[in-house]
């Protein structure tokens, strides 16, 4: 598998450390959060089928964190940004 | 000059004037250049090779491709023995020596081949059946037995001298097979502009061409071949990789390629033996060509049964003539091709054709028979074929036994399966078709095109210019467009192809003699029924019931029959039974090139600080951190690791040591927001710590378990270091720049990893001072002007240092941070200065041991299971502010008398000593998973309590101090009685680093 990082082109997945689940989103208000979100935030995946927003760490180019989506099942990849906020491509 | 009794005086690619040496089974006998060990073997009349996997029985060459699932032999000697090699695929080369596997005492001769005789004893499933009961005698009587019994070549039982390379191809388009289609595509693809990469399992291109008697503009197949080889290796844009098997396709175009460098050298002079490629591509065109199918019948595996396609290979490439009085077996027209080869070489040659007409019989001669709705039914002879009974197929039963007709050599064909391993590799699966009674690849799927043999495509001049479709739509998808016309070669001497398949003979014409199904394995049409009638009969379940296609050859002659069989067996069509999926590898690979460099010493890197010759000079014995090699202990005269360990803790307890922590991670961080980025990361707040400041951090993960521990210094306003464990140092940075880019990407913050840049030396005990002030220049280490925990800077020797009152042994301490190109020289002058007071250099163990004495947690206590309240640093942890880890620390069960908690352990008496992992109990002959209280985690021998120490993890620990409980380890058979202490043993109050 290969990872096209948006600043290094396409990389071999060696270059590469899987960081989880990117549909999840640490609590903006920790405090007012609630022992319930943080748990959802911390332990809860889902882990489909198929289409996947996931973290990766382009350890041995850039360094930058991205968000790839891929499907689990083909490990065909779809899309790949960077995962810094105001980085991120066509930002919705 | 040659002797060969089968080689024929000419036809062929062998090169006849020079003579090639080999011995098989220590027998002398001669080849040409251009034979393989198979073409050489029958070329001497060799036929015999090996010796079947279950029942012994005497076994040939059966193909002359990697398909092959007798002919295995153990090639070379020592490191360098080989075993299970296809004698179809190995090159010849003088001085080669190969042994036939799987017979004992001698091939001729095997007294394993009882086994045959007890058929009826080992059934499929017959190891489930049999050797459930009782339990113990599995692994100590029937698996030894068994594993001598049945099995293939040893391994080697030397390490393997040569060497191998790992590397990476780019192309736009990878051609897998330089067979017609293959060429043709790949000069399509390469006329247009895009960069080809083709690649061909042979030494020279063209597939089956040199095979066949035919023309192709107006030259022999192999000359056609060479010369559009030659034209493509003349382009840029063209790579030919020869002698080079793709065997697998993995995720994202990305593909698997062995290259046999020097195999065929015999000696790899300085080369390579073999090369592992990592290809990427942007298309894939698959002209991986078809494989041969066996037809099955009562002792179908008699030495001299071989493939059609396979005997008419040895006949035109290597002129040799595998047999004199030849019966063809068929279901199909190809076979026509070899009768009509094999007559024209002078054999005496008959056709046994299961259908009623063929097409393929007007090529024939005139002397060949052919007997149309006939099978071969049964064959004799035993360590060669010397007979076989003809039947007609719907006749009656009164011809079996009829009289047996002379013969020396078999060829068999059941039809063609199209190669589309590659395009299954991913999960797609095949469909059936009925036209070529063979399984192909309709659609390849994205970025994949298949061409030639492998689509199914049997009729040479629709598979090429298919192919050239291929080639150019290839191309096309990488943004190269093809000009004119494609270019195709005028073709002659083609045949259409027929096949009606024929997956096993009725009923009334099986004799009851073995019918080998899959001849690697062992298994045969009588297992599959019997895996059908037990249930058994799903493709994928029948494979695991039989065993069947899961030898080294994966099935690649055996599947479709035995899925042929099965179908019929279950009333249905082959399309409705679907096939067992395809999996990487296609054709082994050796561990070696697996490996590749990744060997021994080059197995990893090795770090080294910058004293690393220091330490060599001054006899440090090394020990692993990781990558890193790190002094363990300086032994002096004949000191063993104890009195070297205790005399360099005493040393440092009593007057000054000096300890190497290069290896600690080391991150500089800048921007207005450093600090309080740095809030968010550790327990403790940083922000407002003064500058010139350091204090000890604890980093959490979020789920509130610690992560890792260091210190963190502020050097400037906006401006922090930080250092943090050897082992966690990439971790840590990977958790900072997540936390920063995901998290808090609005903070001004900048870090960089500098752990490289500086190296660094702990100076510690009661003279450190005195050493230190005497070397440093331009900075005052008095108490009052450097307390503890204080940063600062100065030179040494003239090289820039930083210098840290941080203590891990507990004793007045400095860390000496200077750049890694003056940490030799800093390091030397500090050795120099402290002469005078006994500086003794110490290494990792003794560092443990103090760090022990003190009650600091290290690895073993930070297992990714504690929590800072376990580890007794609770107060560390900040109730003001909004930090990784924080939130979960206070949910239920992190809290309260369950939690392992960090205490310190005494034997109790004098002689006690410990072992890391033992478990405490409170009675020794407990046993069971809630005997244990906890475990040791870090156990030493400290000098300076005289007497082993240990810190562990104890349920409630810190409530049951004074306790007395057994340390036990039945793995080194310890059991010492211990009384729970306070992990910290040597001055509690932190009296000695603020002096």
């Amino acid at each position: 598998m290969r990872i096209a990082c948006p600043w290094c082109g396409p990389r071999p997945l060696s270059e590469f450390t899987y960081g989880g689940d990117a549909a999840k989103t640490r609590p903006k208000a920790p405090e007012a959060a609630g022992l319930e979100t943080w748990m959802d935030y911390v332990y809860l995946r889902k882990n489909p089928a198929g289409r996947h927003r996931e973290y990766w760490h382009h350890g041995s180019g850039c360094r930058c964190w991205l968000i790839v989506t891929r499907d689990t099942v083909t490990h065909e990849i779809e899309h790949v940004a960077l995962a810094a906020p105001q980085m991120r491509e066509g930002k919705k | 000059m040659s002797r060969q009794s089968h080689r024929l005086p000419e036809g062929g690619l062998v090169e006849r004037s020079r003579a090639l040496r080999f011995t098989f089974d220590g027998r002398a006998l001669t080849g040409h250049p251009g034979d393989t060990l198979a073409s050489a073997l029958l070329a001497n009349g060799v036929h015999l090779t090996g010796r079947g996997f279950k029942y012994h029985r005497p076994r040939g060459i059966y193909t002359a491709g990697p398909e092959e699932p007798n002919a295995l032999v153990t090639l070379g000697r020592g490191g360098r023995s080989e075993p299970n090699v296809p004698a179809t695929t190995i090159e010849l080369f003088d001085g080669l020596e190969a042994r036939s596997q799987n017979r004992w005492p001698s091939l001729g001769f095997d007294l394993m081949a009882v086994t045959s005789a007890l058929k009826p004893f080992f059934p499929a499933g017959f190891y489930y059946k049999t050797f459930m009961w009782p339990r113990a005698f599995w692994y100590r009587l029937y698996e030894p037995i068994i594993r001598r019994a049945a099995g293939l070549g040893r391994l080697a039982d030397a390490p393997d001298p040569d060497r191998y390379e790992h590397g990476h191809l780019h192309a736009d388009v990878l051609v897998a097979g330089a067979g017609p289609a293959g060429l043709v595509a790949a000069r399509e693809a390469a006329r247009a502009g895009a960069r080809v990469l083709l690649v061909d399992e042979r030494a020279e291109p063209g597939g089956h061409l040199a095979d066949e008697q035919l023309e192709i503009d107006g030259k022999g197949g192999a000359a056609w071949a060479g010369a559009v080889a030659g034209e493509l290796g003349g382009m840029e844009n063209v790579r030919i990789l020869a002698r080079t098997s793709v065997f697998g396709r993995y995720d994202g175009m990305t593909f698997g390629a062995l290259e046999r460098v020097s195999d065929h050298l015999g000696e790899t002079g300085g080369l390579p033996r073999q090369r592992f490629w990592t290809i990427h591509a942007k298309q894939f065109i698959c002209a991986a060509g078809a494989i041969e199918r066996p037809l099955i019948f009562a002792n179908n595996d008699r030495p001299g049964i071989m493939l059609a396609g396979a005997a008419r290979s040895y006949l035109n490439r290597y002129g040799v003539l595998p047999g004199r009085e030849v019966l063809v077996f068929t279901n199909n027209d190809d076979a026509y091709l070899t009768a009509r080869d094999l007559a024209r070489a002078g054999a005496a040659v008959a056709v046994v054709d299961t259908r009623e007409k063929a097409a393929g019989a007007e090529m024939l001669p005139a002397s060949v028979d052919v007997h149309y709705g006939h099978a071969i039914i049964d064959t004799g002879g035993r360590k060669h074929v010397h007979s076989a009974i003809i039947a007609p197929l719907n006749g009656d039963a009164g011809h079996i036994g009829g009289q047996p007709r002379r013969c020396d050599l078999i060829c068999i064909s059941g039809g063609w399966n199209p190669t589309t391993h590659l395009l299954s590799h991913l999960g797609r699966k095949p469909a059936w078709d009925n036209a070529i009674a063979a399984y192909t690849m309709p659609d390849p799927g994205e970025g994949a095109h298949v061409a030639g043999g492998a689509a199914g495509i049997f009729d040479l001049g629709s598979a090429l210019s298919d192919a050239a479709g291929a080639g150019r739509n290839a191309a096309g998808a990488c943004g190269f467009r093809a000009r004119g016309k494609a270019i195709l070669p005028a073709l002659e001497g083609t045949q259409a192809y027929g096949v009606t398949p024929l997956w096993r003979l009725p009923q009334e014409l099986s004799s009851g003699a073995k019918s080998f199904v899959d001849l690697q394995n062992d298994v045969t049409v009588c297992d599959l029924e019997l895996a059908q009638r037990e249930g058994f009969g799903h493709a994928d379940q029948a494979k695991r019931y039989t065993t069947l296609g899961m030898a080294t050859d994966q099935g690649k002659l055996s599947n479709v029959n035995a899925l042929g069989i099965l179908a019929e067996l279950q009333g249905r069509t082959l399309d409705e039974t679907g096939t067992t999926t395809f999996r990487p590898l296609y054709s082994a690979v050796a561990l070696g090139a697996l490996a590749g460099q990744r060997r021994a010493g080059e197995f990893a890197p090795v770090r080294y600080s910058a004293m690393q010759d220091w330490h060599e000079k001054h006899g440090a014995v090394f020990t692993q951190a990781g990558l890193w090699m790190r002094p363990y202990y300086y032994p002096r005269g004949g000191e063993d690791f104890a009195a070297a360990v205790n005399r360099e803790v005493t040393a440092v307890r009593t007057r000054v040591g000096m300890v190497d922590v290069s290896t600690l991670g080391k991150i500089e961080l800048k921007g207005p927001d450093a600090g309080a980025f740095l809030d968010r990361l550790y327990t403790g707040g940083f922000s407002k710590m003064k500058i010139g400041r350091a204090r000890y951090g604890v980093m959490l993960r979020e789920d509130a378990m610690v992560f890792d521990d260091g210190t963190v210094s502020r050097l400037a306003e906006n401006h922090y270091f930080i250092t943090v464990t050897t082992a966690n140092a990439a971790a840590v940075m990977r958790h900072m720049e997540f936390c920063h880019q995901v998290h808090w990407s609005k903070l001004d913050v900048q870090f960089c990893s500098v752990s490289e840049a500086w190296s660094a030396m702990a100076v510690a005990g009661p003279e450190s001072r005195d050493v230190l002030s005497s070397v440093v220049e331009g900075l005052n280490l008095s108490n009052e002007a450097f307390p503890v925990l204080s940063v600062g800077e100065g030179t040494i020797g003239g090289a820039f240092a930083r210098v840290f009152r941080i203590s891990f042994s507990g004793e007045l301490a400095y860390e000496v941070y200077t750049p890694a190109g003056h940490g030799a020289g800093v390091w030397q002058a500090i050795f120099e200065a402290g002469r005078s007071s006994g500086l003794t250099p110490y290494g990792t163990e003794a560092m443990t041991v103090m760090r022990t004495e003190k009650g600091h947690v290290a690895g073993p206590e930070l297992d990714g299971r504690t929590t800072a309240g376990d580890l007794g640093l609770g107060r560390m942890m900040s109730a003001k502010k909004d930090y990784v880890g924080r939130w979960l620390a206070m949910r239920e069960g992190l809290e309260g008398a369950n939690r392992l908690q960090l205490v310190g352990l005494r034997p109790v008496g004098e002689e006690g000593s410990f072992v890391k992992g033992a478990h405490l109990v409170t009675d020794p002959r407990a046993t069971g998973p809630d005997a244990s209280q906890g475990h040791v985690t870090s156990a030493v021998h400290s000098p300076t309590c005289d007497g082993f120490i240990a810190l562990a993890l104890l349920k409630d620990g810190r409530a049951r101090m004074g306790e007395r409980l057994f340390a036990v380890s039945p793995l080194h058979g310890e059991e010492v009685e211990v009384e729970v202490t306070d992990p910290v043993f040597v001055d509690p109050q932190g009296e000695r680093m603020r002096v």
